[in-house]
């Protein structure tokens, strides 16, 4: 069995490999074209191809004796979920619920991220976020945003 | 003198009472956000960039520049006091700055720092005035080829810095250049990459990339880091420096000064590389090398004059060439394009009084950044006292409000998302994500410069060496890519990262 000295680095190189053949595939269904006349396949599939190989010389490095070892990290995938979660929820919600709702929505999902969560502090947080995001950027900046749900405004 | 003639020009420009207060703001806001821990220039002027929409192109170049330079002096702010970078050019500044500041010297590191950057400021920016001019000169008489050459170099030199493997770095910028043909190739009118989805053939969101990758995902590994950081926000007692502090800072700030400005004007040279040679220049020619990594203050005067210098004349190959030297400087480029203007050394004679004052603004700007920022000193402290977790959600709230309002589109938001995924990844395998902001930025131009050479050149490859100027860039490329790989330099250069 081989020995993979720095994990992190291997799996830099397999992640370089696979989304540079990834786009050298997908650029040969386009037009090639010569080195004189290129097409738009031309210059993605040969940068495609690049990418992997320099995947695998990041690979084959980490298995060599030469440089720090280390071991992959765990992923956080509770917070990367509540944390990314609450800004899907704000583009799914600010055409029908307006700007207004979607911020309470994203500071309150958002909040439950950290460890330190209490309610009473992070509903203060929202109000506060909301009459400064309402003041800096709809009256100071004049940004256009649906307010409110669109069933209720005018 | 037909410097100073360029030169009042800028300043009238940006001394009207409309710039100035741009310019002003864009201060203020820059060192507000840059101030917050974990939050570097590129988040910075990312989250704050929408902000400048509204704006007549001048004004917003203005203000962009102030938020600029005012991420970087908060950056510097808490590096001092809580030791943590918000980019790579600040990590220097945390060596002997924090351990000034655990000895009761906050606020004399503080000074430095911003004396060291004003003095830095004003002679980089006389020579970004006196260069720019015989610099877009030669630029008219680059062809596709050198320009493709220069990128190459630019590119190259962006990553030499890169701790751990520069394969690793390249591949990041060779993945940034990926991403950035997604979209629909301009020559042929096909889109690429696009998956059938309409938002896409516009390419991705450079926006996006740059609040998700650098933002959301920064955002994620801070909350996973359950320890409390230690402060020094009491510490903060006398602001002035003594004689003998400006006995042993002044020559510091001159030769962090010489070398910033040298090494900024190379190409995908900049702040951090600067700030690195800098410190070591320092230690090196001190008389008392073992205070270094103590608290010495040469070891905060050099290298932030090294930075501030390099930071400003980075704008030298953006203005005359059009080519981003750094990912701060590609987000200047996304910020022009969105105003309509394509940079490049047509500027200067099409929109002379856009790009003297441009020049002019950023003097402005640090001359408000020193009597801005010793006095609100406090206030900056004030807000690293919030905790953190009122501080995220209203990140997140700028970054949602501001990529929203880039394009009026929810798909963006989704796309910062989607791009969060990618930065926590690339924290997590330890990439690093600059080069590729830099490299997406510089993509579709690369792509063009590359095929218009080998149309010229009837399909010969031979082009990018023939020509004597896109040769010369080559070697120069090869020589940084060859020096950074031996032995003696790649040991030095992880030393100096242990630093860290």
């Amino acid at each position: 069995m081989l020995q993979i000295r720095s994990q992190k680095d291997f799996f830099s190189g397999l992640f370089y490999i696979a989304v540079g053949l990834g786009f050298a595939l997908v650029a040969r269904d386009y037009t090639m074209g010569t080195a004189a006349k290129m097409g738009p396949g031309y210059f993605p599939f040969w940068l495609g191809l690049l990418l992997a190989v320099l995947g695998l010389i990041v690979s084959l490095q980490a298995l060599g004796k030469d440089g720090e070892a280390d071991r992959l990290d765990r992923w956080d995938i509770k917070t990367l979920l509540w944390i990314l979660g609450s800004v899907v929820l704000f583009g799914l919600l600010l055409r029908p619920l307006g700007l207004v709702l979607a911020l309470v929505v994203l500071v309150l999902v958002a909040s439950m991220a950290s460890h330190e969560f209490r309610w009473k502090g992070t509903i203060l947080n929202t109000i506060f976020l909301i009459i400064f995001a309402m003041g800096a950027f709809i009256y100071g900046l004049n940004l256009q945003f649906p307010l409110w749900p669109a069933f209720i405004a005018p | 003198m037909e410097l100073f003639d360029n030169l009042a020009l800028g300043f009238s420009t940006a001394l009207t009472f409309q710039n100035l207060a741009y310019a002003f703001l864009g201060c203020i806001l820059g060192t507000l956000i840059g101030v917050l821990p974990g939050l570097g220039p590129l988040a910075t002027i990312a989250m704050l960039l929408p902000a400048t929409y509204a704006l007549p192109p001048v004004a917003a170049l203005i203000m962009l520049a102030g938020i600029y330079y005012g991420a970087q002096y908060g950056g510097s702010t808490t590096a001092i006091l809580v030791n943590l970078p918000g980019e790579s050019s600040a990590v220097v500044t945390t060596l002997d700055g924090y351990q000034m500041a655990r000895r009761g010297r906050a606020g004399v590191a503080l000074a430095t720092a911003g004396i060291g950057s004003f003095f830095a400021g004003c002679v980089a920016t006389l020579i970004l005035a006196a260069f720019a001019a015989p610099l877009a000169e030669v630029a008219f008489k680059f062809g596709p080829a050198e320009y493709f050459s220069l990128m190459v170099l630019g590119l190259i030199g962006a990553v030499v810095l890169a701790s751990g493997s520069l394969v690793k770095a390249i591949g990041m910028i060779v993945l940034g250049l990926l991403l950035g043909l997604v979209g629909t190739d301009v020559n042929s009118g096909a889109a690429r990459f696009s998956f059938d989805v309409p938002e896409l053939t516009d390419g991705l969101s450079f926006v996006a990339m740059a609040m998700g990758v650098f933002g959301f995902a920064e955002i994620i590994a801070n909350l996973e880091q359950k320890e409390k950081r230690e402060t020094f926000l009491n510490a903060i007692t006398s602001l002035y420096p003594t004689k003998e502090d400006f006995k042993r800072m002044i020559p510091a700030i001159l030769r962090g000064t010489a070398l910033g400005s040298a090494l900024g004007i190379l190409p995908g040279g900049g702040a951090a590389l600067a700030s690195f040679a800098a410190y070591s220049v320092e230690k090196k020619s001190s008389k008392h090398p073992e205070e270094f990594g103590k608290g010495a203050i040469e070891g905060v005067a050099g290298p932030e004059s090294a930075n501030n210098a390099a930071a400003q004349t980075s704008f030298i190959p953006l203005l005359t060439l059009g080519i981003p030297p750094n990912a701060v400087m590609a987000l200047m480029v996304g910020a022009m394009t969105i105003h309509n203007i394509q940079p490049g050394p047509q500027v200067m004679t099409s929109n002379p009084s856009l790009f003297w004052g441009l020049i002019a603004s950023m003097w402005i700007g640090n001359f408000i950044l020193i009597i801005l920022n010793l006095p609100m000193i406090g206030i900056w402290v004030k807000l690293l006292t919030v905790p953190y977790r009122f501080l995220y959600p209203a990140i997140l709230v700028f970054c949602c409000i501001g990529v929203y309002s880039v394009q009026n589109t929810t798909f963006d938001v989704f796309q910062t998302a989607a791009f969060g995924v990618l930065g926590y990844l690339f924290i997590k395998l330890r990439m690093e994500p600059a080069p590729l902001l830099l490299g997406f930025v510089l993509g579709p131009m690369m792509e063009e410069n590359f095929r218009r050479a080998l149309l010229l050149s009837r399909g010969e490859f031979t082009v990018f060496v023939t020509r004597p100027l896109s040769l010369g860039l080559l070697i120069a490329a090869a020589i940084l890519v060859a020096i950074v790989a031996l032995p003696s330099i790649k040991k030095k250069r992880e030393e100096a990262f242990q630093e860290e």
